[in-house]
């Protein structure tokens, strides 16, 4: 999405800190992996200077493995190495890592709890002008929905690093959903990312933004507008999906009268659906779910179609400021 | 590597796989359902891959360096499941629980309740790939172990098995042996009607396989081409193994029907008749 300038205090703070694509972040983390642990393989299916793996391919060319295009069999022998004790990085496309795959997804990393971890790259609408082919925003519903599988979706470059060094000492089957586009950093200089803990900013009183991934910097910029408006909006970075952190989804529905999800993903079956599962069964809250409604992408670049879609600071300004007339 | 075997080991073995049969068709019949067709036809080559092929130890299902097997039609669990019992995975009666509930024999192979199984199948066209998985795995480890899977014939219809194909062909995964249970049939009627699988020998050796084509029934063969697989070097070998579904029952022999159909207790009794006779 370019270098999108932030206008929000955080933003300006973090403006001096460059913004980086999360799979750029994923590239270097494999690396430092690769030089800590052995057991670490790597998986591709021809995709693997999109993906950033390509740098652990160079350095570690015995422990890397390109499929050619071929995502089923890629996860299958994911699965196979994976059953002789190594730890493999398997990544593609989200669409077609977790669609064209999900069966063997389905099948054998999760039905016998593999210790599988699954980087896609290339997530949601900003992708851009390669089109709806291209843009998976449906992956976080197609891996929530399976048993035994974690789904994280980093909001910035160093969510993304510390993601990836906390899956490869977690044993079972992982779903990381990274993007194309660079994104500004939002997690704080003392951040430290847990699976299944969230990060709140600040927790508003009168409406609190849960959002995921490239969503967060935006409802951060969101929640500022708000406050100069004389409304309190919170704003929690929701990274693990699943397993979800619903004693601060508790927390923040008590202390506010709106809950706004925010996802570059289709509001059927995501962080949305995810929220709402809960927050509807332990303690109805009016929920309002941002993201792509019902439909799929199309070409453009990252800022129009975030535009296209609503999936912008001044919508979910519009969004809450309606919600709380 | 094994010596030559002589006409004892072969007698031996033929006497397995019977035994292997007569497991294979009580447990079906006590289930009420199941693939009785697919797991009878291929009861020769796993009776030669568990009791002379493979190395592995019952008392230690995970020992590093064992052998690995892959039951990629994982339809034809009786049969994996009669092996392992008979290997000494797990005591025989429990096969009475086949398909049952709370059982860990479960209607398709799974790894999590059952020592000795490797891994979960039963949707086809995948086992292939996790048996390169693991091919790749032992060469990094520089473990001598081997890898087999045994694909129907049906099977080979899912695009995936060719990708996994060419992975083993361009990885030169020789510690890996394949091989089709090559009955013929499939649930909708005979393969080459439902869709044309033929040339299956040409499509793998066009592939970059080591391919062998042998009767599926006759153990001397069987076992042979397992030790002529050992042999090759840079290449994944298939045994095409050419078999009759059903096979060791006269009346189960070549019939479609019984691809997903268990014996009636009538049935059993006359199958039990044939094969001790």
């Amino acid at each position: 999405m370019g270098e999108r300038p932030s206008k929000t205090e955080q933003g300006k703070k973090s403006a001096e800190k460059k913004s980086v694509a999360t799979r750029d972040a994923y590239g270097e983390a494999l690396l430092e992996l690769g030089k800590m642990r052995r057991d670490i393989v790597v998986l591709d299916a021809d995709l693997s200077g999109s993906t950033k793996t390509g740098k652990f391919g160079k350095a570690f060319p015995e422990r890397f493995y390109n499929l050619g295009v071929s995502e089923q069999d890629m996860i299958g022998a994911a699965s196979g190495l994976s059953l002789t004790g190594k730890l493999p990085f398997a990544s593609t496309f989200a669409i077609f890592e977790t669609g064209r795959a999900w069966e063997q997804i389905r099948q054998t990393v999760c039905y016998s709890n593999l210790n599988v971890k699954l980087v896609a790259t290339h997530s949601g609408i900003t992708v851009g002008e390669d089109g709806a082919s291209h843009q998976a925003i449906e992956d976080v519903a197609l891996m929530r929905v399976l048993p035994n599988m974690t789904v994280i979706v980093p909001s910035d470059a160093n969510e993304t690093r510390q993601v990836i060094h906390a899956i490869a000492d977690y044993y079972g089957p992982v779903y990381v959903r990274l993007g194309r586009a660079k994104v500004p950093p939002v997690t704080p200089d003392d951040y430290q990312f847990k699976i299944g803990r969230a990060y709140t900013f600040h927790t508003g009183k009168d409406v609190n933004i849960v959002a995921m991934g490239i969503m967060v910097s935006i409802a951060l910029e969101a929640a500022e507008i708000l406050k100069n408006e004389g409304i309190d909006a919170g704003v929690i970075n929701m990274s693990t999906v699943k397993p979800l952190d619903t004693e601060t989804l508790l927390n923040a529905s008590k202390a506010c009268r709106l809950i706004v999800t925010a996802e570059e993903h289709s509001t059927i079956g995501g962080l949305g659906s995810a929220v709402s599962e809960f927050i509807s069964e332990h303690r109805p809250t009016k929920i309002i779910r941002i993201g792509i409604r019902d439909d799929f992408g199309c070409s453009g670049t990252s800022e129009e179609l975030l535009r296209l879609y609503g999936l912008t600071a001044d919508n979910i300004v519009k969004t809450v400021k309606e919600a709380l007339k | 590597m094994r010596p030559e075997v002589n006409e004892s080991d072969i007698n031996f073995l033929k006497e397995k796989a019977k035994i292997l049969r007569i497991e294979i068709l009580k447990m079906l019949t006590e289930a009420g359902s199941g693939h009785t067709g697919g797991s009878l036809s291929a009861a020769d080559i796993l009776t030669a891959l568990y009791f002379y092929k493979m190395r592995h130890n019952p008392k230690d299902p995970v020992w590093r360096e064992r052998d690995r097997f892959i039951l990629s039609k994982g339809h034809a669990a009786p049969v994996l499941y009669a092996a392992l019992a008979l290997s000494g995975y797990f005591d025989k009666p429990l096969l009475k629980t086949l398909r049952k509930l709370g059982s860990p024999l479960q209607g398709h192979p799974c790894s999590k309740l059952l020592p000795g199984v490797e891994i979960s199948t039963g949707s086809l066209g995948q086992g292939l790939s996790i048996a390169n998985g693991i091919a790749m795995g032992l060469k990094l480890d520089g473990l001598l172990s081997r890898v087999y899977c045994l694909l129907g014939d049906g099977e080979i219809q899912e695009g995936q098995v060719w990708e996994a194909a060419m992975t083993a062909a361009h990885y030169k995964l020789d510690n890996l042996c394949a091989i089709i249970d090559n009955n013929g049939l499939q649930i909708d009627g005979h393969c080459c009607d439902v869709m044309y699988i033929e040339p299956i020998v040409k499509k793998w050796e066009a592939f970059g396989w080591h391919v062998i084509d042998i009767n599926g029934h006759e153990m001397k063969a069987i076992v042979n081409a397992l030790n002529e697989a050992e042999t090759i070097k840079e290449k994944p070998t298939m045994i095409v193994a050419r078999t009759i579904k059903g096979k060791g029952v006269s009346f189960f022999e070549g019939k479609v029907e019984y691809h997903g159909m268990a014996p009636t207790h009538e049935e059993l009794e006359k199958a039990l008749e044939e094969l001790e006779r």
